[in-house]
């Protein structure tokens, strides 16, 4: 394949965003059917509770109202909200998508209340009395491990939900030979993914067809309609999901809630249209949350800086339930423990326990953020405790570019590397050397001045379907249609990634028409080809992949025709600029001509089916794993523990780059959110299991004026996984970033004798820290 | 995020305004931008049965200076003070304390009168209002009544203002000279509120400070005057070490200390005592 062609390689402004931008797309709750009910959710206010008695009777007679359910009234009718996530001895507790005479979390839902408008809904919704009877709550994950611990699901005997090992080589060997020992405890604060648009659900049943159309904000619509379809025990043929524009996932919209089931359930019941449109105080409650581990690493190391070996034992608090993919996650942190870096043996026993507060799932990095936060968390404690530069420690143990692919003790195939290029590259950028003179003379006038890096490796482009819980594959047709339109409909469902724009990109170029000729068609499973949906940085590097080898199959398609009605053979044909060349008198057809006559028909050679279109499902190899390096300096109030970040540098290596001007949109947006995690951003549940945060007054996601000057540049390694040797950039940004933010600040620290501090550096943590 | 249901007008006038709210008494609230009302009530963390939105009265935002005194109408929003001209050459405090309430939306929907009868603990506004001694008009079917801000903040979310009362205007006196100011504040990093927020305005004659007052939000359940960290540095010279023992007793005024996720009640004292060594060491630098 060539780059840097016409549209592929160039920073083409994304064709979403007008309307975007605009308040012109439609998003769920934009789309208004007649005689629409609304849904509201009484959800409870204890995080463990039984439920003795619900009385609905004063709601079902406010005004306005149409139904009331509660846990009794579903029960045996919808089916338990899944978990796809395997694992062996897994206790998957089963979670109605009404509490079943316990509550288990605050925001738990109990029952659903049915009215002619959202307001009416509320106001009954006030009505319901419950009888709750106050259980021991246990908010704290290493508690909830301990054996004494009071227990969540009863049923189990206690709250471990598993206990997963993973990593090779000789780890006892390792530590019993090292010069050293470095360990550190850390914790990863829980997440909130926090995206614009809260989740919401419009559910319309046609009781003649047998019908069920869900309009979901999601990013998987075709995993929904089969999980809602098994829910519901319809065949999965007859329910349409539709994801119209979707403000924003993160992660969180990668699940099945109840609600999706739950609506659906009651617009068969009720024969109407029910919309539920998730609040922001819901959001923050009751969609999934992110991070949330607690460990100890230790890293083997020689007096050389040579390491040797790597251990973890981490304690992941997985909240109440398993959502869709909870225990998977932190599997993705045992994946991930080599880093950058040639370690022989790795260990990683983790255990997952349930808690009560709100499931842990796929939040932007999901697992990889934290294996990189650790890792590269440890390699700075290793180099101060050998008094090496942490750059020259990282540079000794790096996997060199020749050595790919390289497989890792943690058992992954590391696909293409150069990790010494972007740091080279990153380091110029600052002038390292200089930098670290400046921070000398800084310390020697008192000034509190820290230099953070972070390389990092992480994995994505999700994957070999032998490695995923549902298919890793992704599928594209390409259709060119009789006017020489190209429709493409993606199994992907992107939600702000642009591939609206990058894919139109790619298809323009390949088919030499104009991008703007190309439509790109997702969300809509009545439409597309089953597909697996957009998260895990997965979009191009798979389902571009996918789009490649389908339009591939339509050149190839649109050649024999050609050749037919040039009276030549394929083979004397190429295809170049939209236009099939090569032909005797210089007779030329374009592929527009072609598609006309495929359609037309009129004359075919013999085997030839009419139409211009193909299809293919791409299944990959292997992960991508993009890589980079990320460099922050900072510099601290001494008086209050303020923290200002005076220069960032990310030099990424995401492979090769089809909208550079996208990929920079993606850095920057995961540098923003790697940079919460750092410095503000945390879930905080009090020792009752009461949300703290449960307002964006109290929850600090980023905004744009917190947020520090990026400088970006790039190293390109493209991948050999998919033919556009692309690794994909979702994720990067999150999980380069946090780390060289935390080394930073605790670089500058480094006089005051701090070794670590655990994240969000709050100013008086920092300050404290000073002061200690 | 629902609210409940409510009874809205919309009067034009200051008098029809009045009219509604002494018909609706304690049932009855007045609606300005909506910044801190509308999410209490979307919360339900308040039902208010009547609403009478002020902001179709067109004679309540608006920037007076005249003879001395600068007049602003109590829906003038926090943006629009910050960028007025008139505001930053008579009284810069105002400017830039209202440039640093919230973000840009905030500034462009939020009201001076709102924020000032609303008494968030954390809200900058008092900060300035107390340093400036500025008055507050309320006018009622009763007439018209002038308040201190010394006597107007009554306690977390509780000011002077009585049921069928509106604020309608903010006065300051300003000398033909405006005394030297400034407005530090550290942003809560979820809110924007204030962490703590020190308004300093003060008079010098050579190093010497003739005049100074000092008000502090974000630290207590209400914004207070410093007026041990005043009473020290009146008269004084000022230099390092004087600000420095002064602003060590700014958190001696406040009645209590808040503590949060966000600062412990401790760290919240101590930003209270840099912030306030900073804010007249700012001042000053004007003078
Ligand atoms: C995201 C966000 C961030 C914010 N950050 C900050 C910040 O950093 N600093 C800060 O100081 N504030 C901040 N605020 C609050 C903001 O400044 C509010 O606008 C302000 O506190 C209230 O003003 P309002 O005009 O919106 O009043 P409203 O919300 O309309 O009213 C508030 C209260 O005052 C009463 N009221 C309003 N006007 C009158 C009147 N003329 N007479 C009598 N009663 C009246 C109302 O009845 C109500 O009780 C923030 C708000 C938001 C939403």
């Amino acid at each position: 394949m060539s780059f840097l062609a016409k549209y592929m390689g160039q920073r083409v402004k994304r064709t979403e965003d007008p309307r975007l931008i605009q308040g012109i797309g439609h998003y769920v709750d934009d789309i208004k059917l007649a005689d629409t009910l609304h849904v509201v959710i009484l959800r409870s206010q204890y995080a463990h509770a039984k439920i003795n008695s619900i009385d609905t009777s004063a709601a079902k007679n406010a005004p306005g109202i149409v139904a009331v359910y509660t846990g009794a009234d579903i029960a045996g009718k919808i089916g338990n909200i899944p978990c796809a996530g395997a694992l062996p001895g897994l206790k998957v507790p089963p979670m109605a998508v009404l509490a079943q005479g316990k509550v288990v979390y605050v925001g738990h839902p109990v029952a659903a209340v049915v009215a002619t408008d959202k307001y009416k809904a509320k106001d009954a919704a006030d009505l319901i009395e419950v009888d709750y009877e106050p259980l021991d709550v246990i908010s704290d994950g290493e508690a909830a491990a301990q054996a004494d611990s009071p227990v969540i699901h009863e049923e189990f005997g206690d709250n471990i939900a598993f206990v997963h090992s993973a990593g090779s080589g000789d780890v006892d060997a390792a530590f019993a030979t090292a010069d050293k020992i470095v360990t550190q405890r850390l914790n990863h604060q829980r997440l909130a993914p926090i995206s614009i648009e809260p989740r919401g659900v419009l559910a319309q049943y046609f009781k003649g067809e047998g019908q069920l159309n869900l309009w979901s904000s999601t990013q998987i619509p075709h995993l929904m309609r089969t999980q809602v379809a098994i829910q519901l025990g319809i065949a999965e043929n007859k329910v349409r999901v539709v994801t119209p524009e979707v403000g924003g996932g993160f992660g969180c919209k990668l699940n099945v809630y109840a609600e999706e089931a739950l609506l659906g359930w009651v617009s068969m019941q009720l024969n109407k249209p029910v919309k539920w449109i998730e609040g922001r105080r819901e959001n923050l409650q009751c969609t999934i949350h992110g991070r949330s581990q607690v460990g100890t690493v230790e890293v083997a190391v020689k007096n050389d800086g040579t390491l040797l070996g790597l251990r973890y034992n981490v304690i992941a608090d997985l909240g109440a339930y398993h959502q869709l993919l909870t225990p998977a996650i932190p599997t993705l942190t045992g994946l991930m423990l080599a880093g950058c870096y040639k370690i022989p043996a790795i260990q990683m026993n983790c255990t997952g326990v349930f808690t009560n507060k709100m499931a842990t799932d796929a939040y932007r990095g999901a697992g990889r953020p934290e294996a990189t936060y650790l890792v590269e968390r440890i390699m700075d404690r290793v180099a101060q405790e050998l008094g090496m530069d942490p750059i020259a420690l990282r540079q000794k143990n790096f996997i060199q570019a020749d050595e790919f692919p390289y497989t890792t003790a943690c058992g992954v195939t590391y696909d293409s590397g150069d990790y010494e290029a972007a740091l080279a590259k990153a380091m110029d950028i600052v002038d390292y050397k200089k930098l670290r003179e400046e921070q000398a003379a800084a310390r020697a006038v008192g000034r509190v001045m820290g230099i953070g890096v972070s390389t990092y490796v992480e994995i994505c482009g999700m994957g070999p379907s032998g490695a995923m819980p549902a298919g890793g594959w992704e599928s594209a047709t390409v259709r060119v249609e009789p006017t020489g339109k190209v429709t493409v409909l993606t199994g992907i469902s992107p939600h702000g990634q642009g591939e609206e724009t990058s894919f139109a990109q790619i298809v323009g170029d390949m088919l030499g028409v104009d991008m703007n000729d190309v439509l790109v068609i997702h969300g809509d499973t009545s439409i597309v080809q089953y597909g697996i949906g957009t998260f895990g940085s997965r979009g191009l590097a798979v389902g571009g992949a996918a789009l490649v080898c389908a339009t591939e199959k339509v050149v190839k398609k649109a050649k024999t025709l050609a050749a037919h009605l040039l009276g030549t053979d394929a083979d004397s044909l190429s295809f170049e600029n939209g236009k099939f060349v090569g032909a005797p008198d210089d007779k030329v057809l374009t592929i527009q001509e072609v598609a006309l006559a495929a359609h037309t028909a009129a004359s075919i050679p013999e085997d030839f089916e009419p139409g211009l279109s193909a299809q293919h499902f791409f299944e990959p190899k292997n992960f991508t794993y993009p890589s980079g390096t990320h460099i922050c300096v900072v510099e601290i109030d001494k008086d209050t523990g303020d923290i200002d970040i005076k220069r960032y540098v990310a030099v990424d290596d995401c492979g090769n780059q089809i909208n550079p001007l996208i990929v920079q949109g993606q850095v920057h947006g995961g540098i923003a959110q790697g940079l919460a995690q750092a410095l503000f951003e945390e879930v905080v549940y009090d020792e009752n299991g009461q949300l703290i945060t449960g307002e964006l007054m109290d929850y600090a996601v980023p905004k744009a004026f917190q947020v520090p000057h990026y400088e970006l540049d790039h190293a390109v390694t493209p991948t050999p996984v998919n033919p556009l040797g692309a690794k994909g950039v979702g994720e990067a940004g999150t999980i380069g970033s946090t780390p060289s933010i935390a080394n930073a600040v605790i670089d500058a620290l480094a006089p005051f004798g701090v070794q670590h501090i655990d994240l969000p550096l709050r100013p008086e943590k920092v300050w404290r820290a000073m002061n200690a | 995020m629902i609210p409940a249901n409510f009874e809205y007008h919309a009067p034009t006038t200051v008098d029809e305004a009045i009219g509604l709210l002494a018909q609706h008494g304690e049932d009855c609230k007045v609606l300005a931008g909506g910044h801190s009302l509308i999410p209490a009530m979307k919360l339900r963390l308040t039902q208010i049965p009547v609403l009478v939105d002020i902001g179709k009265i067109g004679d309540l935002s608006y920037i007076k200076v005249d003879g001395g005194t600068i007049s602003i109408g109590a829906m003038t929003t926090h943006g629009a003070i910050a960028s007025s001209d008139e505001v930053k050459q008579h009284c810069p405090l105002l400017a830039e304390c209202g440039g640093q309430v919230g973000d840009q939306q905030v500034r462009n929907r939020g009201t001076l009168g709102g924020s000032l009868v609303h008494a968030d603990p954390a809200a900058d506004w008092p900060a300035a209002i107390l340093a400036l001694n500025a008055e507050v008009v309320l006018k009622s079917a009763n007439g018209e009544r002038v308040v201190k801000a010394s006597d107007f903040f009554v306690d977390m979310l509780t000011t002077d203002v009585q049921p069928g009362e509106l604020l309608t205007e903010i006065r300051v006196s300003v000398p033909a000279q405006p005394k030297a100011s400034a407005y530090l504040k550290v942003a809560q990093a979820a809110s924007g509120f204030a962490v703590v927020g020190i308004a300093a305005q003060l008079e010098m004659d050579g190093d010497t400070c003739k005049s100074i007052s000092i008000g502090v939000t974000g630290l207590a359940p209400k914004a207070y005057r410093a007026s041990s960290v005043e009473a020290a540095l009146a008269g004084a010279t000022l230099d390092d070490a004087s600000v420095s023992a002064a602003a060590a007793k700014a958190d001696a005024d406040a009645s209590d200390a808040m503590g949060d996720i966000h600062a412990s009640e401790d760290y919240r004292r101590h930003l209270a005592r840099v912030y306030a060594k900073r804010a007249v060491q700012a001042a000053a630098a004007k003078a």
